[in-house]
């Protein structure tokens, strides 16, 4: 059985830290979140593009056999190799069959949460092969040795200080130099050769268009156009959900896209790949990985509408404090607790009590993803399977045996009443209670409202 | 069965019964009447700079003073002749030296700042990403109003590759910092010029 994520404890680490990087954290996402507001309402048709990213997504999705056929049928007319991997293994496995047979050593990759969440780096490493991350945020996390923390801002939990000091262990810049633009050179200088030296490029998809077997790769840096652009070989993974009908589709999909993630018009680059490039070759390896199954359920299959913005992530007043690594998955904040455990109920069984279900993130995804509805759902789930976590679980029983019992709910609300007045204040801030940590334990008014409506009632008598 | 086929079948088994249609989708064209000004405002927010320009030696002046110590000029355009000659370019690599790329572009969009580059715009595809500033060449007529009146004119199944750029390349990677060039280009400068009369053979 697989490990369950203490996600309570992770999200507790990252609090506790220090006092610079939670604050931090939360105040880059912030700022993301207002700009966003501030570019939606700079859009009149806002919301009308919403309502079609959405209607658009649905369509796809309920006819996703025949899209899927299309755009492998117009990417084959275009000389481009397509595969067909049912999971994670079928995907790496396929992709490593391509590189072993051009002799591949070393290859460039821009980011693809598909490849993270297949593993795939660590399984090409394994076969000896060198990946380097070309997207600044992504190089970091690699040097670091840990997943993104966000899926359009992989390194956002860390700080300058903590750049410039795995900069200078890892490529030997000066450990005092906490200038971000210099920073920014010298992983530039630090990665161009290896862009020049690798034997393929790899790159993940944000949209596919069965129209043409075009796909469409995001990015702020150009390093996915890099990626592409320079070695022989270029392999791109795409998951299945990733399919969009026509070409005037991306009207309205690049429209909402950015605006929801930083607030931004659009990235500085959308790349359409239609073909391999002059005297080069291109494979996809489009792959499944549990999103047929996803389709197939009635209460979830909306999550696969999901283009991968972050704005849920950055409006979650839970994740901006949490941090994304706490999720321990690869898919973080409110989207990931939907995700995840389609992939893991068990492992991911305490995500969906990780959230506030305030309701913000069902507010701003860009294609009406009923976000909270399904942090319900998935909380339904984990309890009828005793999933819940054990001290909410007890929690939840003790009120359920009070709630049916009146005469014993006023005993118990009589005597918390009394403990809180004995119990020294040392002792409700110890370590075990969280709560504590954090928070000043409320001041109780002078007597309960029972009391208080009893005796106001008889006044009125 | 095939691998594309047990995929098929896999969906298939799982698709949700109630079907959803395809929408219409409207292209919001109302706006302010002058696309070029708006272009101009949005280039400028993406990080980038604009000259209007009447001659292909009115926009070299510019460069020689914006682009002092560049010294490798690769031009992907007949207009204008760099140092370096695209022509014999032979592998992608070979565009690792280029200082100053100039590419004439067939489109750029209002709402965005955009300017559109194909793979045949480019010559090699890496020209545009390598070098180390980029000049854009853009006819102003050439300008369309959003992403929706863009896609009508992109012939996706025309050509291998495009790429709408928007600025330099940016990161905001390191302490949520803005900065330009990134991996690629540290500046984007669009000259406005007309295209030359299409040459008869």
């Amino acid at each position: 059985m697989s490990k369950i994520v203490n996600i309570v404890k992770n999200s507790s680490d990252f609090i506790h830290l220090d006092n610079v990087h939670e604050p931090m954290h939360d105040k880059n996402l912030w700022a993301a979140k207002t700009s966003r507001e501030k570019a939606a309402a700079e859009v009149p048709e806002w919301e009308k593009l919403r309502e079609l990213a959405s209607q658009i997504k649905e369509h796809t999705l309920t006819h996703l056999d025949e899209y899927i056929m299309q755009f492998t049928h117009n990417a084959e007319k275009r000389g481009v190799k397509v595969h067909f991997a049912k999971d994670a293994a079928e995907h790496n496995q396929i992709v490593y069959d391509i590189l072993s047979k051009h002799s591949v050593r070393s290859i460039i990759k821009s980011k693809s949460m598909l490849q993270e969440e297949c593993g795939m780096t660590p399984f090409l490493e394994g076969h000896g092969i060198t990946v380097t991350e070309s997207d600044l945020g992504e190089r970091i996390q690699q040097l670091y040795g840990e997943a993104p923390s966000h899926i359009v801002m992989p390194a956002i939990q860390k700080t300058t200080d903590d750049i410039a000091k795995l900069f200078a262990e890892k490529i030997g810049t000066d450990p005092n130099n906490k200038d971000a633009k210099s920073l920014n050179e010298a992983m530039r200088n630090d990665a161009r050769p290896k862009f020049l030296a690798a034997g393929a490029g790899m790159t993940g998809a944000n949209f596919a268009i069965a129209e043409t077997g075009t796909f469409v790769v995001c990015t702020n840096e150009g390093n996915a156009d890099l990626t592409a652009s320079i070695p022989p070989l270029h392999i791109a993974s795409i998951g299945i959900e990733k399919v969009l009908p026509k070409v005037e589709d991306l009207g309205v999909f690049i429209r909402v896209l950015t605006r929801s993630a930083l607030g931004n018009p659009a990235t500085e680059y959308t790349s359409h790949f239609t073909g391999p490039r002059k005297g080069g070759e291109m494979h996809i390896v489009l792959t499944d990985n549990g999103r047929s199954r996803r389709l197939g359920m009635t209460e979830f299959w909306h999550s696969l509408k999901c283009i991968r913005c972050g704005a849920c992530m950055n409006t979650c007043p839970v994740y901006r404090r949490s941090g994304g690594l706490a999720y321990g998955a690869t898919y973080s904040g409110p989207i990931g607790i939907i995700l995840d455990p389609t992939f893991d109920q068990t492992k991911y069984s305490e995500l969906p009590y990780h959230s506030s279900l305030c309701g913000s993130c069902t507010e701003v995804c860009p294609v009406h993803i009923n976000i909270s509805e399904q942090i319900i759902e998935w909380r339904k789930i984990m309890a009828s399977h005793r999933l819940m976590p054990r001290g909410l679980a007890a929690g939840f029983s003790m009120a359920d045996i009070m709630f049916k019992r009146p005469a014993l709910f006023r005993l118990a609300e009589k005597m918390g009443y009394w403990m809180l007045k004995i119990i020294p204040k040392r002792l409700l801030y110890i370590k075990q209670n969280a709560w504590g940590r954090n928070r000043t334990m409320p001041t109780l008014a002078k007597q309960t409202f029972q009391d208080w409506y009893r005796e106001n009632q008889k006044k009125k008598i | 069965m095939s691998s594309l086929e047990s995929m098929l079948q896999s969906i298939k088994a799982n698709l949700p019964k109630q079907k959803v249609s395809y929408p219409t989708i409207p292209s919001y064209e109302s706006g302010p009447e002058d696309l070029l000004q708006e272009f101009q405002v949005n280039l400028l927010k993406a990080g980038g700079a604009f000259f209007k320009v009447s001659a292909i030696a009115e926009a070299q002046e510019i460069v020689k003073k914006i682009h002092p110590d560049a010294s490798v000029i690769c031009s992907a355009t007949d207009e204008w002749k760099g140092t370096k000659d695209s022509h014999r370019v032979q592998q992608p690599h070979e565009m690792a030296d280029v200082d100053l790329a100039i590419i004439r572009s067939t489109m750029g969009v209002a709402e965005t700042g955009m300017v559109w580059l194909r793979e045949v715009d480019l010559m090699i595809s890496s020209l545009g990403f390598l070098c180390q500033h980029i000049v854009i060449l853009l006819d102003p007529k050439r300008i369309t109003r959003n992403m929706h009146t863009a896609y009508r004119q992109v012939e996706l199944d025309k050509n291998n590759y495009g790429c709408f750029v928007m600025g330099p390349s940016a990161t905001a990677d390191i302490g949520a910092v803005l900065i330009h060039g990134a991996q690629g280009p540290r500046s984007l400068t669009v000259m406005f010029l007309e295209e030359p009369p299409i040459k008869t053979a």
